[in-house]
């Protein structure tokens, strides 16, 4: 019973969160956004103390039910293997699990070093490791471009039928390095979940080491029966965290994250989640040493085993890189043949970067965000993107090749869970001050003799003011940086091509406090 | 003159069609009398030289293209095959232009027509020399006409599109290259028939042009004006002229008038639906189309009404107006007049889809987005205010639909207003101003400020 209201609560909690990563109409957050809001390491981000104190305490009444159900990374290594542990079940005599010490120096290590990392501000490293920054990488990069795709096909059948419920969203690859690091970490999570289960949560997922020191003084915890147990393991080679010690009637609570397999697995009874403060696991006396040897045996994966592992990854990492170089060719823009044709902008160099209104500073912005990705699938405007450069590595800045920020737009900032967009409306938009747009005046095309002054025609803060050119008699833009926002209307309405001859440079500071 | 006056004037002429009305007024165009009963196409005989040209006349600019080897190609199967019905049900007056469908009217048009005796049909061309009017340009336009349609001779060759900028305009492209002493020499040696222009521009520049056939100077054989029931009397009069006014003084002076734009560029045919509600309450069982090309035959003096179909159903519905035509009477000359002022209260662009002002240099879909723009005020499929029910459904289908017919980079914000195209436009539209005024719209409605 408790593992079924697991599964259905974890199945609600794992559709929800991807769904609402894959949504790009804006239509679910409202609904949904609360589940991003209530991940652990957005919520430390945010200092939402109310989402911290409470996730501790459920930690501390329940165990660690945070990985195993409002985590969407750790209920997709849940799927991944379960997944084979059905194709193991078929033959009798492989057990899916067994027990397994903690890895201490790696599970604490890397603990460490991502407590440091967080502190000394190295966000890729923070983001590479935090589960919810990975689950939200991979569905960004690997999953939305699929949902996109299919999304646009009924998009087609709708214009076909005259309806507008679905309109085209164009699919396009953000960021290579992130594409790769997104491949990398499916792999990763996919390999360990298929064959040991938890493994990625219990060594290396920071948040799952950071629960597990309450989750060990938990007041209900799965508990055995001596007395009734009889010895026959079926809970050890059922339990996916591999922390059941049966020769030992022992259980570690650092790890477990409360699935209640070995609850329904027992055929006797001897399992039962129960209050557990004051009472002491007793040994059995008729408990049989531990044999080390045999534990690390059953933990080995026969050869032939191993290479149709292999085989999978090689075929996972495959697909990957078909969806890949699929999101490549649809960047490439067909033209028809009686129009002019139109060059791809290029992204112009600027010294600071650009981070959405909303984020109080660029350091500020950079300070919390933990690269979820989830402005990045939500920008409706093309305008955010995963960063390349290393500071910031993998972490959204905003660039208007493809839109700019538009006045009406502030979905990214109702998203974040984190507090490194804060939430503005429409109004609060135009105080940010997010960058500022200088001239080239070399590329503007009043050099070449054409009137344009688009840039100063769609400026919605009316930043930009043509004045007379001397020398051609046009009238060209200038800047009053005072009241240019960033937003970056005229860098993309710019008909200068491949580099707009208006671009927007970021500015450290975005708001007067 | 009024056009009740008018109506009173020539009234009998038009009622008269169908009747043997020949001999009522030797000067004009006159009605001949069908010779198998009324199923017939009307004819209208050019009182100078006697050629019976079909009332309805194919316009060679809207024939539907297809994707060939990444090209844009007329599809010339669709073209043979319309054309071939055409001539089979009377129509013999064809109307093409070196420019036309990125070049390749006047081929297709040869293609089609060769298959038929050279003596069934009547072809109109032009000298469509806007960008180069040296004279080795022009006359090298003009003879590749020849080949590219098949033939020795134009029975009716057009100065393309004169009058915006007047006679100054006029000289550069004819008279100063020598184009208009060659043209005249072609026409004594008989390889042009009839030598007229096609117009577009205010009435004091229609003036200019006319004068110079007042003067002697130089005969207009026949003009080809833009004529519906809007452009009738409601041409804006700053930088186009009403229809009315043409109309009377080219009949005034005898001179057989060819119809351009009956239909709008399909906009008389797409009407909104009001206008359209009123027209079915009158007649149930005849298009919307029908009314428009009515109204222009309607009047004795059109020699032939171009119809710039591009595929078989509007030719077939065409053909059926053409041949139980049944000319307007005045009350109903009055409703369109009605129709016509409702349909200013639209606020709608003036844009036929010529595409003369494509391709533009930034790559801006100019006909595209009117016609989007357009189709969506006709069809009440835009939203007017906040306040207004169904507003947010509305505001949805206005943008995705917007999205779905023209790609983001070449949609109205993107237009940097150089003014490439307004001396490109024959309906004058001030098309940056315009594109300007949609894009207004269109923020308004994403920043919901409407």
């Amino acid at each position: 019973m408790l593992r079924k209201i697991r599964i259905a609560l974890a199945v609600v909690f794992w559709l929800g969160i991807t769904l609402l990563l894959l949504d790009f109409t804006g239509a679910l957050h409202g609904w949904l956004g609360w589940m991003a809001k209530v991940q652990f390491l957005p919520a430390v981000m945010a200092l939402n103390v109310a989402v911290i104190v409470g996730l501790v305490l459920l930690t501390l009444v329940f165990g660690r039910v945070y990985c195993s159900v409002i985590c969407p990374l750790g209920v997709f290594q849940d799927g991944v293997a379960h997944l084979n542990v059905a194709r193991k079940r078929k033959n009798k005599n492989r057990k899916p699990y067994s027990y397994s010490p903690e890895m201490k120096w790696l599970r604490y290590g890397v603990w460490a070093v991502f407590v440091i990392a967080l502190i000394v501000g190295v966000q890729a490293l923070v983001a590479l490791l935090a589960p919810y920054s990975a689950w939200g990488r991979i569905v960004q990069n690997l999953f939305q471009p699929v949902y996109l795709w299919v999304n646009n096909l009924f998009a087609a059948i709708a214009e076909r039928a005259g309806s507008y419920a679905f309109y085209e969203k164009e699919v396009w690859l953000r960021s290579l390095p992130t594409f790769l690091v997104a491949i990398a970490t499916l792999v990763v999570v996919v390999v360990l979940a298929w064959r040991n289960g938890r493994t990625y949560c219990n060594t290396i997922c920071p948040v799952g080491t950071t629960l597990s020191f309450f989750s060990r003084f938990a007041m209900f915890r799965p508990m055995i029966d001596a007395n009734v147990c009889k010895g026959c393991k079926q809970c050890e080679h059922n339990c996916k965290a591999a922390c059941i010690d049966v020769e030992n009637r022992k259980i570690d609570y650092s790890r477990c994250v409360d699935c209640f397999n070995c609850i329904d697995t027992c055929k006797f009874g001897g399992l039962k989640y129960r209050f557990a403060w004051g009472k002491k696991e007793i040994p059995s006396p008729a408990a049989p040493v531990r044999n080390d040897k045999e534990a690390v045996r059953n933990d080995n994966v026969t050869p032939s085993e191993a290479k149709e592992s292999q085989g999978r990854r090689a075929f996972i990492a495959g697909a990957a890189l078909a969806v890949g170089t699929a999101a490549l060719k649809a960047q490439e823009k067909k033209v028809d043949g009686g129009f002019a044709t139109i060059l791809d902008k290029e992204v112009p160099e600027r010294d600071i970067p650009l981070t959405p209104p909303g984020s109080k500073s660029v350091k500020d912005f950079y300070r919390r965000c933990t690269a979820c990705q989830l402005c990045v699938a939500e920008c409706p405007n093309n305008v955010l993107r995963p960063s390349t450069d290393l500071k910031h590595f993998m972490q959204p800045e905003m660039s208007y090749e493809r839109g700019y920020c538009r006045p009406e737009c502030t979905r990214c900032s109702e998203l974040c869970p984190t507090g490194a967009i804060l939430k503005i409306t429409k109004e609060e938009k135009t105080q940010y001050h997010v960058g500022t747009a200088r001239v080239n005046a070399e590329l503007c095309v009043v050099e070449k003799g054409v009137e344009c002054g688009n840039c100063a025609r769609h400026c919605p803060a009316g930043a930009i003011m043509l004045v007379k050119d001397d020398a051609t008699g046009y009238r060209r833009p200038v800047v009053n940086e005072e009241r240019c926002i960033g937003c970056g209307a005229c860098e993309n309405l710019c008909p200068a091509r491949p580099i707009s001859a208006i671009t927007v440079n970021g500015r450290h500071n975005h708001i007067e406090e | 003159m009024e056009r009740r006056d008018f109506i009173k004037i020539s009234g009998a002429g038009a009622l008269a069609l169908g009747a043997a009305a020949v001999g009522c007024a030797p000067k004009k165009a006159a009605t001949v009398p069908a010779e198998e009963g009324p199923e017939e196409m009307v004819l209208r005989e050019n009182p100078v030289n006697g050629d019976k040209v079909s009332l309805l006349g194919f316009g060679c600019m809207r024939w539907p293209m297809v994707e060939k080897d990444g090209q844009r190609v007329i599809d010339q199967e669709a073209v043979n095959e319309m054309v071939d019905y055409a001539i089979e049900h009377g129509i013999n007056y064809f109307d093409t232009s070196p420019a036309y469908l990125m070049g390749q009217s006047e081929k297709a048009a040869g293609i089609a027509l060769s298959r038929h005796p050279r003596d069934k049909y009547f072809i109109a061309t032009k000298l469509s020399n806007f960008n180069n009017a040296t004279p080795e340009a022009s006359i090298q336009m003009y003879k590749d006409s020849f080949e590219q349609l098949k033939t020795d001779y134009f029975d009716y060759y057009l100065l393309h599109a004169i009058g915006s900028g007047g006679v100054a305009a006029f000289e550069q492209r004819y008279v100063q290259n020598g184009m208009m002493d060659f043209l005249v020499k072609e026409k004594e040696a008989g390889r042009i028939r009839n030598l007229g222009f096609s117009f577009h521009g205010a009435p004091g520049e229609f003036d200019e042009l006319i004068g110079l056939h007042d003067s002697g100077k130089y005969h207009w054989d026949f003009v080809q004006i833009e004529m519906n029931f809007v452009d009738w009397n409601h041409a804006d009069g700053r930088r186009n002229a009403n229809a009315s006014y043409l109309y009377e003084e080219l009949d005034k002076r005898g001179i057989p008038i060819v119809i351009m734009e009956p239909l709008l560029g399909g906009r008389l045919a797409n009407v909104p639906e009001a206008i359209a509600t009123q027209m079915k309450e009158r007649e149930p069982d005849k298009s919307i189309a029908s009314w428009a090309f009515r109204f222009c035959g309607t009047h004795p003096r059109v020699l032939c009404t171009l119809s710039g179909m591009t595929n078989m159903d509007p030719l077939l519905d065409n053909v059926k107006t053409f041949t139980h035509f049944k000319p307007l009477t005045e009350e109903e000359l009055d409703f369109l007049e009605r129709m016509a002022t409702q349909m200013m209260e639209y606020p709608t662009v003036n844009c036929t889809d010529c595409k003369y002002c494509m391709p533009c240099p930034w790559g801006i879909d100019i006909p595209g987005i009117f016609k989007h723009y357009n189709t969506s005020v006709t069809e009440g499929r835009y939203p007017q205010t906040q306040e207004q029910k169904d507003y947010q459904k509305l505001k949805k289908a206005y943008l995705v639909s917007y999205n779905r017919a023209i790609p983001t980079l070449r949609q109205a914000e993107h237009c940097i207003h150089c003014g490439e195209c307004l001396s490109h436009c024959p309906q004058s539209i001030q098309i940056p101003r315009e594109l300007q005024r949609i894009n207004r719209y269109i923020e308004k409605l994403k920043q919901d400020t409407l």
